[in-house]
């Protein structure tokens, strides 16, 4: 069988910017496929390129076999896209939404019913048909979006960073319908930028300044962290990083939002020797322990030369 | 071009004009408030001006005088007084506009062969309704004059005259001389233009705005489609005004309707194309709804307000502005309206126009359905 999707040197230039630099990576039927990477790494741009959206600059691209350039009508028929930004009309209720969509791809009335009841009791969202879109919760508002989506059973959904702020029972039970979908044989591309989201795809491909870095199994990706991460929260990040940067055991010290984050070889280890350190330089901090590792942990890991301990 | 999307955006956007305030207060309200602002307001006619008199004789001849003034329904004789205070009074406080004064050897005068002076008083704080009593006294006064000739002749034996020349004015088309009847129509025009082009300027510009352009334009629907879609619902708001207004000039402000019902509604389809279709251009060039109602405001109301013969006949206009109103199409939506309803022109005498009016529609039709790309930047 094809792939649903391949591209092939995909590129998109932004002026002073390369936003996509030669992507190479496949999709198939049945397949939760991740792009995973920080802002600004370049995941809405391909997911727009694939989508018909906007033309790519270089090399190529199928979606559902059609050439994303030559034939995008064709293309745009067997997907669905759901953009980063929440893109229903807010002024329609939650059924308009569902009608339009169906509409706009020639559903039956009957299929839209029966599909609709399905996918909206999967979404736990059967009470809210009535509802404006606008005035959803931002859960909400995402599953509504997989439900317009989904009305046509496209071959390809390509979804853009779809649980973002979305609270964990939505986002189970988006999981839950992305899970059912697979059986249809359809054919998942979704970008995200958490990673416990990225391990519940069969593949991601890892992304950095518009280049793919690696494109492998989540837990494939996840041994490239050698070690466990220890998050040290405090107002005075770059000192404890400047004294603990160097300590045993610590491969990667990298500055986050509310501290630093440490990657050691061994957590249980480690942990104790480094609150002593930091006692004895003298630095407050309000809390040090293990973490699941993040998106940032992974790509540091992955872009910077390990250090020996 | 596919049936059920096309259907799917109709639907759509109705519901949306339906929801949504200001569209509906737009579509249906301001048609209403300009047919009442500019039939009642806007009359550059003047009816029942208020009149007070003193009549210093008294006699039977000044009072038949007076009554001329009481037939004709430019004036309403309020009050007679009996002494000058009392008329300057009412002048001050504005309880008349016109004072008219009959001297004491009125009736005397006249049978001696005049001359006679009436004195006619005017508040002239509104100069155009001064102006007007003015002239409407006179022509009383010339009325009255010509019976007296009348009468005289006819007392002295002759009892045909034959007047060597006579003019007789008849104005045609707006016999009345309504200003309201010249006006009215053109509202028409002034309202199908505001709805044409200023709320189809909102439509594309909202999508891009909300974000909701995005996932619209990652599916099949063609650019023809959804323009098509998105003006079909305003094409038929306009027809409805057009049908509302109609009926109001006829049976509010009883102007004539002397043309044919075929060359307004073909005149007025062709004016909404032309105006939806600019305001759709429009919007797929401004991405933002206030630039595109901006724009929009600009290129098709104010034109088919100042430069449309509405406000301004053409043919007083400087010669440079004379030429550029060709390029506004409301100039000739202006003339077929006013034909339609004040002259009954036929279609042939209107094919200058409704070609015109084509023309543009063809133009811009095609200008939107280009610009439209189902691209991001
Ligand atoms: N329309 C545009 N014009 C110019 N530059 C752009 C445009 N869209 C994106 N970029 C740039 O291209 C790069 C990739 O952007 P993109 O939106 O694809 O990243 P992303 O991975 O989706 O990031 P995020 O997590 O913030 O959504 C960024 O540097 C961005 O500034
Ligand atoms: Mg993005």
């Amino acid at each position: 069988m094809p792939p649903s999707v391949a591209t092939s040197d995909l590129t998109k230039r932004f002026p002073g910017i390369t936003a996509v630099n030669r992507l190479t990576f496949e999709v198939h039927a049945g397949e939760i496929f991740g792009l995973v990477g920080p802002d600004g790494a370049g995941k809405t741009t391909t997911l727009r390129m694939l989508a018909g959206v906007l033309s790519p600059d270089g090399g190529s691209a199928t979606v559902a076999g059609a050439d994303i350039a030559r034939e995008p009508e064709a293309a745009k028929a067997r997907l669905s896209y759901m953009p980063q930004r929440f893109g229903l009309y807010e002024d329609l209720t939650v059924a308009e939404n569902i009608r339009f969509y169906a509409d706009v791809f020639g559903v039956s009335r009957e299929e839209r019913e029966a599909r609709a009841r399905q996918l909206l009791d999967a979404a736990g969202m059967s009470p809210f048909t009535t509802r404006s879109a606008g005035k959803l919760s931002g859960g909400m508002k995402q599953k509504l979006g997989l439900v317009c989506a989904l009305i046509h059973r496209p071959l390809v959904i390509l979804l853009d960073e779809p649980t973002n702020g979305v609270d964990p029972v939505s986002r189970r039970d988006f999981w839950r319908i992305l899970y059912s979908l697979l059986n249809e044989g359809i054919a998942i591309l979704m970008s995200t930028s958490y990673l416990d989201e990225a391990e519940r795809c069969h593949r991601v491909a890892l992304l950095h300044q518009g280049r793919m870095l690696y494109c492998e199994t989540p837990v494939e990706l996840k041994r490239r962290l050698h070690g466990a991460v220890v998050s040290i929260v405090g107002h005075e990040a770059r000192r404890i990083r400047a004294a603990l940067g160097g300590a045993a055991g610590v491969l990667n010290a990298l500055l986050v939002g509310d501290g630093v984050h440490l990657v050691v070889d061994d957590a249980g280890r480690r942990i104790p020797e480094l609150q002593a350190a930091l006692q004895t330089a003298g630095l407050v901090f309000d809390r040090l322990e293990e973490i699941e590792p993040t998106i940032e942990d992974l790509f540091v890991a992955a872009t910077s030369k390990e250090r020996k301990p | 071009m596919r049936l059920h999307r096309l259907i799917a955006i109709i639907r759509k956007e109705t519901l949306q004009i339906r929801r949504d305030f200001p569209s509906l207060l737009i579509t249906v309200a301001m048609p209403l408030l300009l047919m009442l602002a500019f039939g009642y307001g806007v009359r550059f006619d003047v009816q029942h001006i208020p009149v007070y008199v003193y009549d210093r004789e008294g006699s039977q001849q000044s009072q038949d005088f007076l009554k001329h003034f009481q037939a004709s329904e430019y004036f309403r004789l309020i009050k007679a007084v009996d002494n000058y205070p009392a008329l300057i009074e009412a002048l001050d406080s504005g309880a008349c506009r016109l004072a008219i004064v009959i001297p004491i050897d009125f009736s005397e005068r006249l049978s001696a062969g005049g001359p006679v002076a009436v004195q006619a008083l005017v508040d002239a704080t509104d100069n155009n309704t001064a102006n007007i009593s003015l002239s409407y006294s006179e022509a009383v006064a010339q009325t009255y004059n010509q019976r007296l000739h009348l009468d005289w002749i006819q007392r002295h034996g002759l009892n045909t005259i034959q007047s060597p020349l006579s003019v007789d004015t008849r104005t045609w088309f707006n016999e009345n001389l309504e200003s309201s009847a010249n006006i009215v129509p053109g509202v028409i025009a002034i309202i199908m233009a505001v709805i044409g082009s200023f709320l189809t300027s909102l439509t594309i510009a909202r999508e891009w705005e909300r974000g909701t352009m995005e996932q619209l334009v990652s599916t099949p629907i063609t650019p023809l489609e959804l323009m098509v879609g998105k003006l079909v619902p305003y094409f038929v708001i306009g027809l409805l005004d057009t049908v509302l207004c109609t009926a109001l000039a006829i049976l509010w402000f009883e102007v004539p309707f002397r043309g044919q019902w075929t060359v307004l509604l073909l005149s007025c389809t062709l004016f909404l194309v032309v105006v939806l279709s600019l305001g759709y251009l429009i919007s797929v060039l401004a991405k933002s709804q206030l630039a595109a109602s901006q724009a929009a405001l600009i290129v098709t109301f104010l034109p088919a307000f100042l430069l449309s013969g509405f406000l301004y006949p053409i043919d007083q206009m400087p010669a440079a502005i004379q030429v550029i109103t060709h390029l506004i199409p409301a100039r000739y939506f202006m003339t077929i309206l006013r034909d339609v309803f004040l002259k009954g022109t036929s279609i042939p005498f209107l094919a200058s126009d409704l070609l015109a009016l084509a023309l543009f529609a063809a133009i811009l039709t095609i200008l939107a359905t280009r610009a439209f790309h189902k691209k991001l930047t």
